[in-house]
């Protein structure tokens, strides 16, 4: 039934679509069947592949880098009052920071480099990361830790078993809302300042006025990021989750 | 009794113990309170609710370093703690939250335990799918587990109905007769200490101080009805002579 519905709604816009594109003319909106054989025609000439893997390293990269680093201060910020009271303000400088600024000036200081791409979208992912997991570490049970302090556990099995799992619900929304977040803001580094890559072959298509590549690449690349969170973050969250009574 | 194990006494020396109230002032929970513990001793902490007894227990335990006083744990100082609530980590199966605490313990001496205390079909459970009565003997498990040198239980049997009460006061008889730990246990119940401890250390009411100090001299075991009365008519005479209004203990 679920599952009848949401083919239902997938027809539906396809359908929707089709009429559009007749409306308002194949120029501005190619049809589905256009767009489908631009999209063939890229993965036959490889083109397509190769920028989709260049683009998902890079939101791989960016994307593990804020996590971890947003996880690290998130913890320390929701446990260290003092880390918390100095970090505040930047945090805030941070969030508020126009993701555009952080990726001009980034390709301004570090040069138009890898290494400034992957930074520049880390750092707009960073902060929201931080956010969450700083909430999460507060709510971080006192009474579990008082039961790890007077048996002695150790900090990796205290890290492990103790305090990661009571911050998986917040760790999976920052995945979430982040991974997302991540892959939009990839693209347009890549359309500002590298030569390879989803965002750089949208950007030229727009030069080109050329909307069917544009929604070629666009099209695909939302369903690799579909792929990946059906077939892995929702896979790592029931997991996680297992323990948990679920009602019958 | 014999005892193994030379882990040394337990010193517990406090003056005093206050906490800073929400409104400003200092609240005065503990006054003094001075008793030591010999190897492989039971004692009972008995005293009414709301006495400091729990506030004790986390200054023995080093949860609490902010008082007058000091604190002496038997040497290596490994410590057994049974919490009030289970404090078991529930994404983590019965035997996983035993094994966390205790890596260096031997599956021979674990599933023993776990026999023990009626718990070896639960290994694999997750403490969610257990009743309380389990997840208490999960706790109970988890403190003999790590062998400590100084056994803590804080009204470990609270909450549970009469029968499974008894019961579980059995099985940690029975685990101390078997693994001899110097243990403090507190409780409200005179009957629940008098069934347990080798000795009774009463406190009065907040701010607790040290009432009476009554050891039992019948090895636990041999405790018969009348023996316990007469416990109980000596412990009540102790509190008359500590002419102190006490009269909930």
């Amino acid at each position: 039934m679920n599952l009848a519905l949401r083919l239902a709604s997938i027809v539906l816009l396809l359908l929707v679509w089709f009429a559009g594109s007749h409306i308002i003319g194949t120029r501005l909106l190619p049809g589905p069947q256009t767009v489908w054989l631009a999209i063939v025609q890229e993965a036959r000439s490889g083109a397509l592949a190769f920028n989709l893997s260049v683009t998902l390293v890079r939101v791989a990269a960016a994307f593990t880098i804020a996590m971890l680093l947003g996880t690290a201060i998130g913890l320390a910020m929701g446990r260290v009052r003092l880390f918390d009271q100095l970090a505040d303000p930047w945090l805030i400088v941070l969030l508020n920071l126009p993701a555009l600024v952080i990726i001009v000036l980034a390709y301004v200081w570090v040069g138009l480099t890898e290494t400034a791409a992957i930074a520049a979208v880390a750092l707009n992912k960073l902060p929201i990361a931080t956010v969450t997991v700083r909430e999460g570490a507060r709510a971080l049970d006192p009474a579990l830790d008082e039961m790890a302090m007077v048996f002695r556990m150790g900090g990796w099995t205290r890290l492990r078993h103790v305090v990661l799992p009571q911050l998986a619900p917040y760790l999976a929304a920052a995945a979430r809302s982040g991974l997302s977040l991540v892959w939009k803001i990839a693209l347009i580094v890549e359309l500002l300042g590298r030569p390879n890559g989803v965002g750089f072959e949208i950007g030229m298509a727009f030069q080109l006025f050329d909307v069917t590549h544009i929604l070629a690449y666009a099209l695909v690349f939302v369903a690799v990021m579909l792929a990946i969170e059906t077939l892995l973050v929702q896979p790592i969250e029931r997991h996680v989750s297992r323990w948990r009574v679920r009602p019958a | 009794m014999s005892h193994a194990g030379v882990s040394g006494p337990l010193e517990v020396n406090i003056e005093h113990k206050s906490y800073r109230a929400a409104s400003g002032g200092r609240l005065h929970v503990l006054g003094e309170v001075s008793f030591a513990l010999m190897n492989g001793e039971v004692a009972a902490l008995v005293g009414p609710s709301g006495c400091g007894k729990t506030t004790l227990l986390r200054i023995v335990t080093g949860l609490d370093r902010d008082f007058e006083g000091s604190v002496r744990l038997p040497a290596h100082g490994r410590l057994g703690v049974v919490f009030q609530e289970p404090r078991l980590l529930p994404w983590r199966t019965v035997e996983e939250n035993v094994r966390f605490v205790a890596p260096q313990v031997n599956d021979a001496a674990l599933s023993a335990l776990f026999v023990t205390l009626g718990l070896a079909e639960h290994r694999r459970h997750y403490p969610g799918e257990l009743s309380l009565g389990l997840a208490r003997r999960v706790a109970l498990a988890r403190a003999f587990a790590v062998k400590p040198d100084l056994l803590v239980l804080d009204e470990p049997f609270v909450s549970l109905d009469a029968a499974l009460a008894a019961r579980m006061r059995t099985e940690l008889v029975e685990l101390v007769s078997r693994q001899p730990v110097t243990t403090l246990l507190v409780t409200h119940s005179i009957e629940e200490a008098i069934g347990i401890a080798d000795r009774v250390v009463l406190l009065s009411a907040s701010p607790a101080r040290l009432l009476a100090d009554v050891r039992i001299q019948y090895p636990r075991s041999f405790r018969t009805e009348e023996e316990i009365v007469a416990i109980r008519n000596e412990i009540a005479v102790k509190i008359r002579d500590a002419d102190r209004p006490a009269a909930s203990c």
